[in-house]
């Protein structure tokens, strides 16, 4: 149907016409090609190129400014005979985990709240929205200042509630400083989840929740079997990408603990960071980076077939 | 579901309440860099002051934020990448999307795929390799740097949020244009692209956005203060080892953010529009 129109529009140049210039470009195949042209190859050059770059720097003993030496798996026999690597592999499973769970209910709660009537409902939401906006590095720089050790505002107001005696180190004391970072992150990435569950709570008509009130369903019921089912495609790819950015996450973790302390707060963005970057060992930085490849590929193709059965 | 004011309680309970409870979560902290960025440090560095409220209010951080240190020059930095690095990216995934929202072609469905995949793949799986390809290029320490690699980002997510918008323009229109005689190229800039601007806007919002949130390849790319961007530069350059300038910081900080809060307040419906389309639709 999509060749028809334009063989209609334009002869042949099989009727006795030399091809012209013009003629070339209104072929749906080669104006579709020209068009994708640059940004395919754009993209060929500095995603997939450095992608499988990636792979063949991680089987090198790479350091900067040197040439590499062909080790095969050796980095990554290495890492995994690494404690450090495992504790690794637990702070950014715990971080994600931890994180999405909280940002999918805090979100869903929050778009729960947004979704009934008020006056001054769209300054709310724009308001609400501020925290994913405004670049991570900067709004982090502020929960420092939060959770300071020694000028914390939130070891001042349990202080004076009486609640504590003496103010936690936030950041210094390992196990805190994840809890921390968990912090952050759901308040950053919360309402992300807040704006767009309300958009597909806004899709619900209604008369449904009418419908199941004259059955004589509880709110509880109407939530069960009213807002979920609707909401449950739209909750579902938004948790996805959600889970495959904060496995990505770097720059909240790099600006607020760079790691630390002694490891307790490093995720593999940060730790490969640390050994490519900061160390300068680029095949083993290389290979620390893909480690998160295997839980990727499989949150990746879930997404696709999820979307294909949609 | 109408309630009544005569529910004054229950509206309480259900709404008023869990409102103010999230509008002080995650409005607290901005509040916290404006009201620390105007503390003299008297106050700043004292545990018996209540720290809530400003007593006796200064704008020192800012000017010496404006004057003492490179701010300006990153701002500059930052306006310049986030515009150049928009604009390329909007252009060329208005150029993948619309041959795959619009066309038949062979490669089509490798191509649709390849994109979808490319905005997934995280940066951290890229940056080390990324690092030394910018390295052998010789473009360590440029704003090119970043104007090549923030598109990385960029490309893939407006390509991704265009293609639907292409996809809801009926094609009788577009055949109307071409028995009229336009030819494919006319018919896309003259008929689909002008009722597409919705759909630009919003990539170009969310472009803008992502590009002055972006830190992996600024901090990795960028290491001289002239060259930096404004969250590179006040993450490391305003952090002073372990002798803090929180005032100086919470102003960049917050100065940092306003060009940001300012584009997002005039167009929170495409950028709204734009979230749940890259994250909602397929």
């Amino acid at each position: 149907m999509a060749v028809g129109p334009a063989t209609l529009a334009r002869p042949a140049p099989a009727a006795g016409r030399p091809v012209t210039l013009r003629g070339l470009l209104e072929r749906e195949g080669v104006f579709s090609w020209l068009m994708l042209a640059p940004g395919v190859l754009f993209l060929l050059a500095f995603v997939a190129y450095p992608f499988f770059y990636g792979i063949f720097l991680s089987l090198q003993d790479r350091r900067v400014a040197t040439e590499g030496v062909f080790v095969g798996l050796a980095n990554f026999r290495t890492l995994i005979h690494d404690a450090v690597f495992w504790q690794v592999t637990g702070n950014t499973l715990k971080y994600v985990a931890v994180t999405t769970v909280l940002k999918l209910t805090g979100g869903l709660a929050m778009a729960l709240v947004v979704n009934q009537r008020f006056r001054g409902r769209n300054v709310v939401r724009a308001a609400l929205l501020l925290p994913f906006i405004v670049p991570t590095a900067l709004s982090t720089v502020a929960w420092m200042w939060i959770l300071d050790p020694t000028f914390s505002v939130v070891n001042w107001l349990l202080v004076h509630g009486g609640l504590i005696s003496s103010g936690f180190s936030w950041l210094g004391n390992a196990s805190l400083a994840m809890w921390s970072l968990i912090v952050v992150n759901t308040w950053r990435g919360m309402p992300f989840y807040g704006i767009t569950l309300l958009a597909g709570l806004q899709t619900i008509s209604p008369d449904l929740y009418e419908a199941a009130a004259i059955d004589g369903a509880s709110t509880v019921q109407r939530f069960l079997y009213v807002t979920l089912p609707v909401i449950k495609p739209v909750l579902i790819i938004v948790t996805m990408f959600s889970v495959i950015f904060t496995f990505g996450d770097f720059q909240l973790i790099y600006a607020l603990t760079h790691g630390g302390p002694a490891n307790a707060t490093h995720v593999f963005s940060t730790w490969a960071f640390d050994i490519g970057m900061s160390a300068g060992l680029l095949g083993m930085g290389a290979a620390v980076a893909l480690a998160i490849l295997p839980a990727l590929v499989v949150l990746i193709v879930g997404l696709t077939i999820y979307l294909r059965r949609e | 579901m109408m309630v009544g004011g005569r529910d004054l309680l229950s509206r309480t309970r259900r709404l008023y309440l869990p409102l103010a409870a999230f509008i002080v979560l995650m409005l607290f902290p901005f509040y916290w860099m404006l009201i620390t960025s105007i503390k003299p440090n008297r106050e700043l560095y004292s545990a018996k002051i209540m720290p809530l409220i400003v007593h006796q209010p200064t704008l020192k951080h800012y000017i010496d934020l404006l004057w003492e240190t490179n701010f300006l020059t990153w701002t500059y930095n930052t306006m310049l990448v986030a515009v150049v690095t928009t604009l390329v990216s909007v252009v060329i995934g208005t150029m993948i999307a619309y041959p795959l929202a619009r066309m038949n072609f062979p490669g089509a469905a490798i191509v649709a795929i390849g994109i979808a995949a490319t905005y997934l793949v995280p940066q951290p799986l890229l940056f080390i390799p990324m690092s030394d390809i910018i390295n052998r290029l010789e473009l360590g320490n440029t704003l090119t740097a970043v104007m090549l690699t923030y598109p990385t980002l960029l490309i893939p997510f407006s390509a991704w949020l265009l293609m639907g918008y292409f996809k809801s323009v009926p094609r009788e229109l577009e055949e109307a244009a071409r028995i009229d005689g336009a030819s494919r190229f006319q018919a896309m800039a003259r008929i689909v692209l002008p009722l597409c601007t919705p759909g630009l806007l919003s990539a170009g919002i969310f472009c803008f956005t992502l590009a002055q949130n972006e830190f992996l390849y600024a901090l990795i790319f960028l290491a001289k203060s002239e060259v930096r961007t404004v969250p590179i530069g006040v993450v490391t350059e305003l952090i002073r080892g372990d002798v803090f300038y929180w005032g100086q910081l919470m102003a960049g900080a917050l100065l940092g953010s306003v060009p940001v809060a300012i584009i997002y307040s005039f167009f929170v419906d495409y950028y709204v529009a734009g979230l749940t389309a890259g994250a909602v639709k397929n």
